[in-house]
């Protein structure tokens, strides 16, 4: 199978958008074949009685829920929550540590998901940005902060920000400007709309110390 | 070269031991197939680029007993997979030396911090792109240096003590470590080696394929921090093109022990502009004894820069370490005018 971009869609239907396609290939069940597709499985011989071996198919804990998955080796979990979980809020710019777009909290601390071995983070507690709301679909201050504020130009790197204010919150729940920035300062925004998602993310800290 | 966003990374076979004594029996099994991965940050753009194609990865984060800062009789150890974040912002660290958390504090990004790791950060390999792009180059093994020919891009290269290759060290966390006297604990096969942090990183004329003297099969248990410089005067500046993500174009390290306003002791060590973390013992010899003013840092900067031999776009880094050097004599805080 030819090495492909990430973002191919196989068959190529016209007509069908990527994300639409991903949906429906999960919703179909059929992430086998997808996965397959995407990740190119190569299981060579392996002995599970070694010391340290790992097993394919892993329970994960994402956004409150206890999902069975069959990861790969060498899956990361950007990968693994967009094309296993569906969960496509996470999104991917660079795949390589320089963005931010991919961050989610694994044991409520920042990560870069592009960048994370799936298997690295099983028994850790990951959220991702669908599993901010509360239940009762209250957006969490952050996110209402983002709405109220209309912090974002695109937003494709909003998911990223958000995640990433919401960990550092933990750390420094009353920062100044500036903190706020150094904490934000992993997380790239295309449209450089950094004025705004700072105002945004200053009033989401006092939406959070007054929630 | 941009990265390309390729398909993940080649396939390999993943282990995740629980202990050191597993660790070093799967690393001894399976030789140079195996690669050691810490938090994995160096790690994947080497997979991700097909570059480095490990039959084995060997992955740390489940050895508890490699986590963790422990107070040691006035120093400290820092187990290899300690986070950067947690370097950075321990109580202890930050206490006794400030000089290291504030180093570790400005590596790449918070997310880099949180998740790349002490051992990790000490035994990355060169950025240099010719060879990150996969060019036959000496490092890789071959017998040319792309970065070293007239019409190269080598504004980040070396200007001291190139040896064919002129990469070099990347470190943040490198030049604080030897400023103090850190020790590094490596265990090889039955044996622990401990060796000093100077010694731990290497140049080209010693190992052109390698920074450090870790062998495949090798594991960095821990760094050792003794108490000698706890609590001196500590400086540390990184200069780089942007405020995060980036590497050092140069940085300086400096641990002085001053009695009023005269220098007894001096570190000094410079990272950025050669293969090794580049440690100034002549200018170390020379502040010892002196008065800690303007004449003995401009001094200093000047013999620091002796024998610099800049590349072509480089020559920028040769008045910039000599004002580093300067700036970390004169140190913040203690001696101001
Ligand atoms: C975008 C980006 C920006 C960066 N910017 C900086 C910067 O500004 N300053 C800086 O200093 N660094 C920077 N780095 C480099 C580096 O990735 C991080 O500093 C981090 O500390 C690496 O740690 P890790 O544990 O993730 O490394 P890993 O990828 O896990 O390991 C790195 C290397 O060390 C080996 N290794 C790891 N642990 C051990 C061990 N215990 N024993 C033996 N070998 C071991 C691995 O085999 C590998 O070869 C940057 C990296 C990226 C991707
Ligand atoms: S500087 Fe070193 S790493 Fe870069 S091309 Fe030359 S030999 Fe290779
Ligand atoms: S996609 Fe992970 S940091 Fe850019
Ligand atoms: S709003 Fe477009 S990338 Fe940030």
């Amino acid at each position: 199978m030819p090495e492909g971009p990430i973002t191919s869609v196989p068959g190529g239907q016209p007509g069908v958008s990527r994300r639409n396609f991903i949906k429906g290939v999960i919703a179909a069940g059929a992430t086998v074949s997808a996965s397959a597709y995407l990740f190119r499985a190569n299981i060579a011989g392996q002995d599970s009685s070694l010391p340290g071996s790992v097993e394919r198919l892993i329970t994960l804990n994402v956004n409150g829920q206890e999902r069975r998955v069959d990861v790969l080796k060498h899956e990361t979990l950007a990968m693994t929550l967009r094309y296993k979980l569906g969960l496509t809020g996470t999104k991917l710019g660079c795949d390589r540590a320089e963005c931010g777009a991919c961050t989610v909290l694994v044991d409520d601390v920042p990560h870069y998901s592009c960048s994370v071995l799936t298997h690295t983070v099983r028994g850790r507690k990951i959220v991702s940005i669908e599993g901010l709301a509360a239940p009762d679909g209250t957006l969490h201050p952050v996110q209402q902060a983002v709405v109220d504020g209309q912090g974002f130009q695109c937003a494709f790197c909003m998911p990223g920000f958000v995640m990433t204010a919401v960990g550092y919150l933990k750390t420094n729940p009353n920062p100044t400007r500036a903190e706020m920035a150094h904490g934000l300062s992993g997380n790239l925004c295309r449209c450089a709309d950094y004025n705004k998602i700072l105002d945004v993310m200053m009033n989401a800290a006092e939406g959070m110390r007054r929630a | 070269m941009p990265a390309a966003i390729r398909d993940v990374m080649p396939a390999f076979e993943l282990f995740q031991p629980t202990s050191v004594a597993d660790t070093l029996g799967l690393l001894e099994r399976h030789g140079a197939d195996a690669w050691v991965m810490g938090g994995g940050l160096d790690t994947f753009d080497w997979l991700k680029d097909r570059l480095r194609k490990p039959k084995v990865v060997v992955d740390l984060s489940a050895v508890a007993e490699l986590r963790g800062i422990k107070d040691a009789g006035g120093g400290i150890e820092i187990g290899a997979m300690t986070t950067l974040t947690e370097v950075a912002t321990n109580a202890l660290v930050k206490e006794r030396f400030g000089l290291l958390a504030e180093a570790t504090g400005l590596v790449a990004s918070p997310q880099i911090r949180n998740q790349g790791t002490m051992g990790g950060n000490v035994a990355q390999d060169a950025r240099c792109w010719y060879y990150r792009a996969g060019w036959p180059c000496y490092r890789a093994g071959g017998n040319i240096c792309y970065a070293d020919t007239p019409t190269a891009v080598n504004r980040e290269h070396a200007i001291f003590d190139a040896d064919r290759c002129v990469a070099v060290n990347p470190s943040d966390t490198a030049p604080a470590l030897i400023a103090l006297d850190a020790q590094m604990v490596v265990r090889r096969g039955a044996s622990e080696l401990v060796v000093p942090a100077q010694d731990f990183f290497v140049g080209p004329g010693v190992d052109i394929t390698r920074l450090t003297l870790l062998r495949p099969g090798d594991l960095l248990t821990a760094v050792r921090i003794p108490g000698t410089w706890a609590g001196k005067q500590f400086y540390f500046e990184k200069v780089r093109d942007r405020q995060v993500w980036d590497f050092a174009l140069v940085n300086v390290a400096s641990a002085i022990n001053a009695s009023g306003n005269a220098i007894s002791e001096a570190r000094l060590v410079v990272n950025g502009v050669s293969a090794r973390p580049y440690r100034l013992e002549a200018v170390e010899a020379f502040v010892r004894g002196k008065a800690r003013d303007e004449q003995t840092a401009e001094q200093a900067g000047a013999l620091a820069v002796r024998g610099a031999l800049p590349l072509r776009h480089n020559a920028y880094k040769v008045p910039l370490m000599k004002a580093l050097v300067k700036r970390a004599i004169r140190g913040a805080g203690a001696w101001t005018s």
